[in-house]
């Protein structure tokens, strides 16, 4: 059912859309928890409407669709003065979608962490920022790192969907290999397989590592 | 009679384009020292790619005229060529906000697409058909009622067969093709019963295939329509540019050369001819260019 | 910038013979419901099979369920839908897959509705299997020793507290169906997100379609997150606090 020949003699275009789909990954993670931090500390910051501003930020993008999300930037980002292609501006597009699911990631996390320890840090004198960095992150980050882990690899399955702009991540470069030889059966098959060859063991690896932080916490 | 008034002044006034001030993507790619080409991945035998980043074709070379005159009339030293793909989805909004400068594919000027976006004078002539399987006994339009018919999203064949389906008074099943690639494949397995676009990328499609034997180009002509280069709109300098260059190509002797080229052998990257000889009405078309849209 | 906003638009005539583009909309919107909703009931009915049988003393079908959602969450959503899309039918004999690719009727939206349902039965699985061990092993152990069977237990003990308590997690699975149905637009399906793009390539009010669209899903996330809560309230379980994680 694979065409393991055809695969090989097409070896450069696969490998090169492989590595687009993981560097799109580590940009949209590495961003996304950037600005997902801050939208985090501005929803639960004391001023209402950074709070609010933040909240309406996370509930847009968590709304909508991530194909509609990648529409939205694939038609509006050239609009907005930026010259660049699409397969740059999904960057961009993952981004900021995704920042809005790690900051409900981070949120929860910083919210697990029990009220008396913030209690205790203000009042050994702690200001809010050596709080967070010293007492609260640390605290919350090894709460959600598994589930921060977790997003990361649903996020290198949603890069699959640049293909319907016609960008050749690894399924795109998959579909360009399978229409040129007339094999989209044995190709698709071969994607297939090959997206939960690179997924599955992470999941595994993850899940081992929510026990054992689970056991710890 | 516009387009007979557009081409008087595109041949009268070209000659001192480069006097005048720049304006529009000529003054863009002077500023930027380059210009962005659209193509398109799959679109055999016009803008297609071929191997991992060359991008080839009808009308991709006959884009790449335009380029070198573009070059030289802004007299620039080195102009840094840039491919982006496009889809036909994108192909448009991308012209108008500016990502693209030029669009070489397989794109219908349509009065329609005239409100939004220009075209450089026609450059191919084609006739909306439908690939059927060889064995299939499809002869006609009429013989599709209650069959699914493929189409690509974005691309103005998909209306025809509505509007012939209206009068022909055959029901059929819209299915859509995210790109030619996906709406061939519904063909080849038997999931469309006929595949509705232009003749020349059903042929190209067709010779790409596993077995060109089993499919064929059947029924009567849906529609005729002329494709063109796609420029900005409401930016004469440039249009100037390009219709003159696209012109003076037509007359000269290679445009038979070319033509051959891409229809009458075998093209990248397998190989494949696509035997279309040159139609009277795409004869026509070179012998008296014109911007008309359908 | 040069955006055009020209509201009006929606009430202009498309030129695909479908009407004005409002009605484009309304019909992708209206796909878009019947997709999630078919899907969804696939999803809550094989997930929840899948998800007891997760739970269950016998190793080989625990196994399977396993595998199950294993292979299902490691797989994207674009490639399941080609997969049954594009290669299902080939597998089939001949005959059915002939029927499948022809003749059944709107081969997009069941393929779509299909696929939909599968991937997101494995992440159903993955909340009753949660719902199921996060009740106390003592219920499980009592009803067994009170000399229920196993089949009793769950029917009367055990699912009727589990489905209460995966309420919330399923009401976020129940909105990810919807959005997740946009990638259905790859296989031809005419929902919503797809007629955003034929509006956008037709009309080229690009604000007006983006927005237009962008405030249907926002309604529809709305409308579920209301529902659910609703549910989530009438079925709370008395003496636990918010009945859940």
């Amino acid at each position: 059912m694979i065409d393991l020949q055809l695969v090989l003699d097409n070896r450069e275009l696969l490998t090169e859309g492989m590595l687009y789909s993981l560097q799109l990954t580590a940009f949209a993670t590495l961003g996304g928890i950037v600005l997902g931090c801050l939208l985090a500390l501005a929803r639960l910051s004391a001023f209402k409407p950074l709070s609010l501003l933040s909240a309406a930020y996370v509930n847009l993008f968590r709304s909508v669709p991530l194909v509609l999300v990648i529409f939205w930037f694939y038609f509006l980002i050239p609009y907005f003065g930026f010259q660049i292609g699409p397969d740059k501006s999904v960057f961009i597009t993952f981004t900021l979608f995704e920042a809005a699911y790690f900051s409900e990631i981070i949120r929860a996390g910083i919210q697990s962490i029990s009220r008396g320890q913030l209690a205790a840090a203000y009042a050994l004198g702690l200001t809010y920022p050596q709080t967070m960095r010293y007492v609260i992150l640390p605290q919350a980050l090894r709460n959600m790192l598994p589930v921060m882990l977790t997003q990361t690899v649903v996020l290198f399955q949603d890069t699959s969907l640049v293909t319907i702009i016609g960008i050749k991540d690894f399924m795109g470069s998959t579909s360009v290999v399978a229409s040129n030889n007339g094999a989209m059966t044995e190709m698709y098959t071969f994607a297939a397989i090959a997206y939960f060859c690179v997924c599955f063991p992470i999941s595994m690896l993850l899940k081992r590592l929510h026990k054992r932080i689970a056991v710890i916490r | 009679m516009k387009t007979c008034l557009t081409l008087a002044l595109a041949l009268a006034a070209f000659g001192t384009a480069h006097a005048e001030e720049l304006t529009g993507t000529l003054k863009k790619i002077k500023d930027s020292g380059r210009i962005v080409v659209g193509v398109r991945d799959a679109s055999q035998p016009f803008s297609f790619l071929v191997g991992n980043k060359q991008y080839t074709g009808y009308s991709v070379e006959l884009c790449n005229k335009i380029v070198d005159q573009v070059q030289k009339e802004l007299k620039l030293k080195t102009l840094d060529v840039v491919y982006q793909p496009v889809t036909s989805q994108t192909r448009i909004p991308l012209m108008q906000n500016g990502t693209i400068d030029l669009e070489c594919g397989s794109t219908t000027n349509s009065m329609e697409r005239q409100k939004q976006v220009a075209f450089g004078v026609n450059m191919f002539w084609v006739n909306v058909r439908m690939a059927v399987k060889a064995n299939s006994g499809i002869k006609s339009v009429a013989d599709l009622n209650g069959k699914p018919v493929v189409t690509t999203t974005g691309t103005t064949s998909d209306r025809y067969i509505k509007l012939h389906e209206k009068g022909k008074s055959i029901d059929v099943k819209n299915l859509y093709g995210k790109d030619h690639d996906d709406s061939f494949l519904m063909l080849e397995t038997d999931r469309a019963a006929a595949f509705v676009m232009d003749d020349t990328l059903l042929a190209a499609k067709i010779a790409a295939s596993k077995n060109p034997k089993d499919f064929t180009i059947a029924g009567e002509v849906l529609s005729g329509e002329p494709y063109g280069i796609m420029l900005r709109r409401d930016d004469p300098q440039f249009k100037k540019l390009v219709d003159a260059t696209l012109t003076a190509a037509y007359k000269s002797p290679e445009m038979e050369k070319l033509y051959n080229k891409w229809f009458m052998s075998p093209i990248p990257p397998k190989g494949i001819n696509l035997n279309m000889p040159m139609s009277d009405k795409m004869r026509e078309l070179l012998k008296n260019p014109s911007d008309k849209g359908i | 910038m040069d955006l055009n906003l020209d509201w009006g638009v929606l009430l202009q005539e498309s030129p695909t013979g479908d009407g004005p583009y409002w009605q484009l909309l309304w019909t992708g919107a209206k796909w878009t419901v019947a997709t999630a909703l078919t899907g969804w009931a696939l999803a809550l009915l094989v997930g929840s099979i899948v998800g007891v049988m997760r739970t269950l003393p016998y190793k080989p079908l625990a196994w399977l369920g396993d595998a199950y959602v294993e292979v299902v969450r490691n797989i994207p959503l674009l490639v399941q839908l080609f997969f049954w899309f594009f290669v299902w039918p080939e597998l089939l004999p001949r005959e059915i897959g002939l029927w499948y690719k022809q003749d059944m009727p709107y081969p997009e939206f069941i393929t779509a509705a299909l696929a939909l349902g599968w991937f997101t039965a494995a992440r159903v699985a993955e909340q009753v299997k949660s719902g199921i061990l996060s009740l106390p092993r003592g219920q499980k152990n009592a009803a067994l020793a009170l000399g229920f069977t196993l089949p009793q237990t769950y029917r009367l003990v055990v699912l009727p507290q589990a489905f209460r308590i995966v309420i919330p997690p399923l009401t976020s699975e129940f909105m990810n169906i919807f959005k997740n149905s946009a990638a259905a637009l790859a296989i031809g399906l005419t929902e919503l997100t797809f007629q955003m793009k034929q509006m956008v390539e037709y009309s080229n009010e690009v604000i007006v379609s983006i927005a237009a669209v962008t405030t249907i899903y926002m309604v529809m996330a709305f409308a579920v997150n209301r529902g659910m809560a609703w549910l989530e309230r009438k079925s709370r379980i008395p003496g636990m606090i918010g009945g859940g994680r």
